[in-house]
């Protein structure tokens, strides 16, 4: 909070700008949340004796041209958008005013799944190489914590992981999986180092569906 | 002969080795390693130099390795792929052997949550068995990683570790195997306290063949109180430390000799047993000790070969 009141505390009119996908589904950037921050802004600005004016907005999606482009009239109303997407959302609706200032709601952390009501996990860091098919449906890159490829470290114990009880050891996972479905072999033979360019090494990366591309 | 090291010879002469290990200082204090260089001298076959342990910044290992060489101890220079990507280690070895390391230990490395810098970035390019082909390719093929040749190769002999106490238990021989094919010559495994649960391995990678092919150093570890083997117990991932020997650790006058007499009885037992060829004594923070381990334990004088 201190972060995003540090951003804004230059601005009087404020677009709270949410986002009806992901971030809605994490209940971290959806109406639901647009309405607490607003909140909070709102007190903020009362016991600092100035006076705010937040606008309340959310699109389905913020990382797609064809819903930003319809906020264009409130976003021109406004001295700054806080967008309460994830990154690609903010970027998107910066490139797309490029002379409104757009600041981040959010720290998006990772994709992940709920492993219960609250709690969020982890699972893919996107690396554009996947061996999900070969390693039990386990992400060796993303789930341990030294992104290995060929088997658990020494400090794996109890199916723990070694820096944190709390998390599994992946290749304890993987190993189980693999003994119950007969693929033990996987995880028996060598494999090589990764071309970890696809994983952004190779620097930001784009991806084209060339049959989709209009002109 | 792959190196032409002195672990490599003394292996090769089907002895007995004795290895150690120099923990370098937190500072750019260079007489630290020489004078814990000086203990050891004589005592051992070659010392490994830790590679930042724990994630704790400390004087290179590679630069620690090239003050025992002009002490006149040989080093094993530790080299871990969490603080490297496959570019840096590769130029490191290159300068490795470059300055006469001969002795590499291939290792992933504590994960930096445990260090002193828990907030930097890791690198894991690759992982510990990756690093020991990468280091075969250099030395066998004249290769880099990427497949381009080199005109002068690093002649390493190539080490590993090996935690018989971690799990899953059934996997560990395979990794050992894993580790043999992908190229290592020696391997020096996570200090023993649990010795069935080490036999067990150890009679497994035997039925497999692995130690035929490749050098096995048991590690010791000794224990300095009670406080020490139950924290290692419980605090230490993949380490097993059994009751008894802590209750025998509390129940002890002098704890630290008692430490050292579990350590010697240990090296009595690792000798006998089949499939070992060596021991690799780690007294962290307590090298003094190391002469009188070695030398209790009837392993000296030390060969020359």
């Amino acid at each position: 909070m201190d972060e995003i009141l540090e951003m804004l505390a230059r601005y009087e009119r404020i677009l709270l700008l949410g986002c009806g996908t992901c971030v809605t589904v994490c209940l971290a950037g959806g109406e639901r949340e647009v309405g607490i921050l607003a909140g909070q802004l709102r007190i903020h600005a009362r016991q600092e004796g100035k006076s705010a004016q937040v606008d309340e907005h959310t699109i389905e999606r913020q990382c797609e041209k064809e819903w930003v482009e319809e906020i264009k009239d409130r976003v021109e109303g406004v001295d700054v958008v806080m967008s309460m997407a994830c990154g690609v959302g903010v970027q998107l609706v910066a490139e797309m005013y490029p002379e409104k200032p757009v600041f981040p709601a959010l720290n998006t952390t990772f994709m992940g799944y709920p492993a219960q009501h609250g709690i969020w996990f982890e699972n893919c860091r996107g690396c554009g190489n996947c061996v999900l098919h070969l390693s039990g449906g386990v992400c060796p890159i993303t789930r341990c914590a030294k992104s290995l490829l060929n088997g658990p470290c020494g400090g794996s114990q109890n199916g723990e992981c070694e820096i944190d009880k709390e998390i599994e050891c992946a290749w304890q996972v993987i190993y189980d999986r693999l003994k119950k479905t007969g693929r033990l072999e996987w995880m028996n033979n060598y494999q090589p180092p990764r071309d970890w360019s696809t994983a952004g090494s190779g620097g930001p990366r784009r991806s084209v569906k060339i049959e989709e591309v209009l002109d | 002969m792959k190196s032409e090291s002195n672990l490599e010879k003394v292996l090769e002469a089907g002895k007995f080795a004795v290895t150690s290990e120099i923990g370098p200082p937190k500072s750019a204090d260079g007489n630290v390693v020489r004078k814990k260089t000086g203990i050891l001298k004589n005592f051992v076959d070659a010392a490994n130099i830790t590679d930042n342990q724990t994630a704790i910044v400390r004087l290179s290992s590679i630069a620690a390795a090239s003050i025992l060489l002009q002490e006149g101890i040989e080093p094993v220079a530790q080299m871990t792929v969490r603080d490297r990507n496959r570019i840096a280690i590769q130029s490191d070895i290159l300068g490795a052997a470059a300055l006469g390391v001969k002795n590499v230990l291939c290792l992933s490395g504590d994960h930096q949550k445990f260090g002193n810098h828990p907030s930097s970035k890791n690198v894991f390019d690759i992982d510990s068995m990756q690093l020991i082909r990468m280091l075969k390719d250099m030395r066998d093929a004249k290769k880099f990683q990427c497949g381009d040749e080199m005109d002068v190769e690093p002649r390493l002999f190539i080490g590993a570790a090996a935690n018989p106490f971690a799990d899953p238990f059934e996997f560990r021989v395979h990794r050992l195997a894993k580790k043999i094919d992908a190229g290592v010559d020696f391997i020096q495994t996570q200090g023993i306290y649990d010795i069935n649960r080490f036999e067990k391995w150890l009679e497994e990678a035997r039925s497999e063949g692995l130690t035929e092919k490749v050098y096995i150093l048991g590690g010791v570890i000794p224990l300095k109180s009670a406080g020490a083997a139950k924290y290692i117990k419980n605090k230490v991932a993949g380490m097993i430390v059994p009751d008894s020997l802590i209750d025998r650790m509390k129940n002890a006058a002098d704890p630290k000799q008692e430490g050292i007499k579990i350590a010697i009885e240990t090296i009595e037992q690792l000798k006998d047993m089949k499939g070992v060829h060596g021991v690799h004594i780690m007294a962290i923070e307590w090298e003094e000790k190391v002469p009188e381990i070695v030398k209790e334990s009837g392993l000296l004088p030390r060969p020359s070969v």
